[in-house]
């Protein structure tokens, strides 16, 4: 019934429409379609996501553009809703006309456009971390994968608090995909699986999953919780007294639980993120004052608003290097020598010709108890190198699906 | 021992989605339940006494008057809508769910571009306690103990004083009340703004342990239409009833297989109770009575 009644919501909702500016001069400029939740339950992690492409657009306009064309948005509000998502992606791309559409936050989403841009034969980035496995030529990921958060956060965990782990995920392929590279992990790790729980999106309450945490008395606690009400967990965790360690791969970098609610309802929580507004380099410091000049009111900027900045400046990078050319097979060309990077202000991004998946500088963002962030930790030039391994080759050919620890590729 | 420290865990989940289900539900009950009025704006009521509330907690009030005051800024609002947009659709009841969904999209989507994204929450107050191997929030008790409370202030306003004899009366049989010198208009926007304030009351009470956005009151829009529909249009014979019997079956099934589990049997009981009793448990209760 929720669903029916957001979907319906959504339908009538007003569509934002923001046109980039345009410049002066005769030449035809290449359009950049945005596909973001702007209302709705993800908004909160999503509306910095667009104005990390608007800041990226006006200093690359105000810089002379792509290959001398300026770059003209095209925005349309998917509200949250998967089905907004496949309407507004073909008409960005029948009718827009774009040349190259970034889009998505949740992972159904993007399963749910991710046909039409096959269908089209369109260019997408996708600037969000997720749970892996999307080997497309159409797509290229600037998002962390598990390789990126998860190899990382649980072994340092593992190491720091004990061996046995219960996870909590939201109900649908991010969370029971990135449960199951837990799983693995943990038992690579010679820990164990104390419990397990998927939560349906939507769900604010949870008392009984408090108590069935508290059953299993485990070491630390893997938060996989997407959407504003599934973060409700963390206050009435906090005020039970549940006082256990915890790690996440979305949590902080994305919906910044810890400017949100009160301290100590996040103490001890460990996120793997390869960007937070916390950082304390001159690149990243200086990212954040642009950022608050263009958008004095922005709450927080997330590691996502700062992958979507670099992929525009990747995008730019592409274009340039194919002579101005935006056709699919000139720009994926220009990835083949694994030499198409851009310093973002996290550190050099890479993008990997085989996966289409980008490296990363990844951090290990601490919660302390008065929900200061520190980084006890960093992994330089993280390499997605996962589906390269199990045989996704993107150079060779384009098999458009997305592969999990326990469906590979077949070996032919 | 350790028996009864597993029953009173059960008590506690019991009571924590009993009073779930009575807070989201009690508005719904008096305008939806006895007013008749298909209320999608419901969600957005809650969402107003929970934005009240804690901005006035920010303020540095206590929290029980900043409840209090999300409460009657939500009774107000409601009052508003009531003459603003309700009114002439009282004999329109299928226009009334068109209007009110309007009502929703526009101060959600408001909300959002008002005051932004999220609003900085205030805490869960009075801590902890642990009984065997659990700790339980002081504050999830309170909440049930308010749940009571509101059903038995609900029963005394309704049975005991004017206004309720005068609202139940209206709404019964609105001409012959108003024949006998009845001013049902404001009857009517009286109790549309009690329905109004019970959502700002729930909005109030679960604000200190939710995450505060916009769309936050669409959390509560499958319970509170679930609970009313199984009670019916009474509220003691209805809501409360249907409150511990889809709350027992929520918190069993919840700590057996999980809240996916949980969410499954409540709506399953839903389906099965209204091939049953099409008008509810109050329905059945009253039409035996009768």
């Amino acid at each position: 019934m929720q669903k029916n009644l957001t979907g319906a919501i959504s339908a009538l909702a007003t569509l934002l429409s923001f046109a980039g500016p345009l410049a002066a001069q005769d030449v035809e400029p290449i359009k950049l379609g945005v596909l973001e939740d702007q209302s709705g339950d993800f908004a909160l992690a999503t509306i910095g996501k667009v104005h990390g492409i608007e800041l990226a657009t006006k200093e690359i306009n105000d810089a002379g553009g792509i290959a001398g064309r300026p770059i003209e948005l095209v925005t349309y509000d998917t509200q949250s809703d998967n089905t907004r998502y496949q309407e507004f992606m073909r008409r960005v791309l029948q009718r827009d006309k774009v040349d190259v559409v970034f889009a998505g936050f949740s992972s159904a989403s993007r399963e749910a456009y991710r046909p039409i841009v096959n269908q089209f034969d369109g260019l997408a980035f996708y600037n969000n971390q997720y749970e892996g496995g999307v080997c497309d030529a159409n797509m290229i990921v600037t998002g962390a994968v598990p390789e990126q958060q998860f190899s990382t956060l649980l072994p340092y965990m593992m190491e720091t608090y004990g061996k046995k782990v219960y996870t909590i995920a939201a109900d649908y392929n991010f969370g029971q995909i990135s449960a199951e590279w837990v799983r693995n992990i943990v038992a690579e790790n010679g820990g164990e699986m104390v419990g397990e729980e998927f939560i349906p999106l939507g769900v604010s309450q949870f008392s009984q999953t408090i108590q069935n945490i508290q059953a299993a008395k485990p070491d630390f606690v893997v938060t996989l919780l997407v959407g504003t009400a599934q973060s409700s967990y963390y206050e009435q965790a906090g005020a039970a007294n549940v006082d256990l360690p915890m790690a996440s791969s979305v949590n902080v970098g994305q919906g910044y639980e810890h400017k949100r609610f009160t301290p100590p309802s996040l103490k001890d929580m460990y996120a793997t993120v390869n960007y937070v507004e916390e950082i304390d380099t001159p690149e990243s410091k200086a990212f954040v004052e642009k950022f608050h000049a263009m958008f004095p009111d922005e709450p927080y900027i997330n590691q996502e608003a700062e992958n979507s900045y670099a992929a525009v400046y990747l995008f730019k990078e592409m274009v340039e290097k194919a002579g101005g050319s935006t056709e699919l097979a000139d720009l994926r060309a220009t990835l083949a020598d694994g030499n198409l990077c851009y310093d973002a202000p996290e550190g050099e991004m890479c993008i990997d010709p085989k996966s289409q998946h980008t490296s990363h500088t990844i951090y290990l963002a601490h919660v302390k108890e008065d929900h200061a962030i520190e980084f006890p930790t960093k992994w330089d030039a993280i390499q997605p190198y996962w589906l390269g391994d199990v045989g996704c080759d993107l150079t060779q050919n384009d098999p458009s699906a997305q592969y999990t620890p326990s469906n590979l590729p077949s070996a032919d | 021992m350790e028996f009864l420290y597993s029953l009173f865990s059960f008590l506690y989940q019991f009571g924590d989605a009993f009073a779930f289900l009575v807070l989201s539900a009690c508005g719904l009950a008096v305008i939806f339940g006895m007013m008749g009025v298909i209320n999608l704006a419901h969600g957005e009521f809650i969402l107003c006494g929970a934005y009240v509330s804690t901005s006035v907690t920010h303020m540095g009030v206590p929290l029980p008057l900043a409840i209090l005051a999300g409460s009657v800024a939500a009774g107000i609002a409601g009052m508003i809508v009531e003459v603003a947009v309700i009114r002439p659709l009282y004999k329109r009841p299928l226009d009334t769910i068109v209007a009110t969904w309007g009502i929703s999209m526009i101060v959600t989507q408001g909300t959002l571009i008002v005051l932004g994204t999220t609003m900085a929450g205030s805490g869960t107050p009075f801590g902890s306690f642990s009984i065997g191997n659990y700790s339980y929030s002081v504050y999830r008790v309170v909440l049930m103990i308010m749940a009571l409370v509101t059903l038995a202030a609900l029963w005394l306003m309704f049975t005991k004083t004017r206004f309720g004899i005068l609202a139940r009366a209206t709404i019964q049989v609105p001409h012959v009340a108003e024949a006998l010198g009845v001013n049902t208009n404001l009857v009517y926007s009286m109790t549309f703004g009690l329905g109004a304030a019970l959502a700002g009351l729930a909005g109030g009470l679960y604000a200190p342990t939710m995450t505060l956005v916009p769309t936050m009151g669409s959390s509560f829009m499958v319970e509170a239409f679930v609970t009313v529909v199984v009670g019916g249009a009474d509220i003691f014979l209805g809501t409360a009833p249907a409150a511990v019997v889809l709350g027992f079956i929520k918190a069993t099934l919840t700590s057996w297989q999980g809240q996916l589990a949980g969410q499954i049997g409540m709506l399953i009981a839903v389906i099965i109770v209204i091939r049953i009793l099409p008008r509810g448990i109050s329905g059945k209760i009253l039409k035996e009575r009768a």
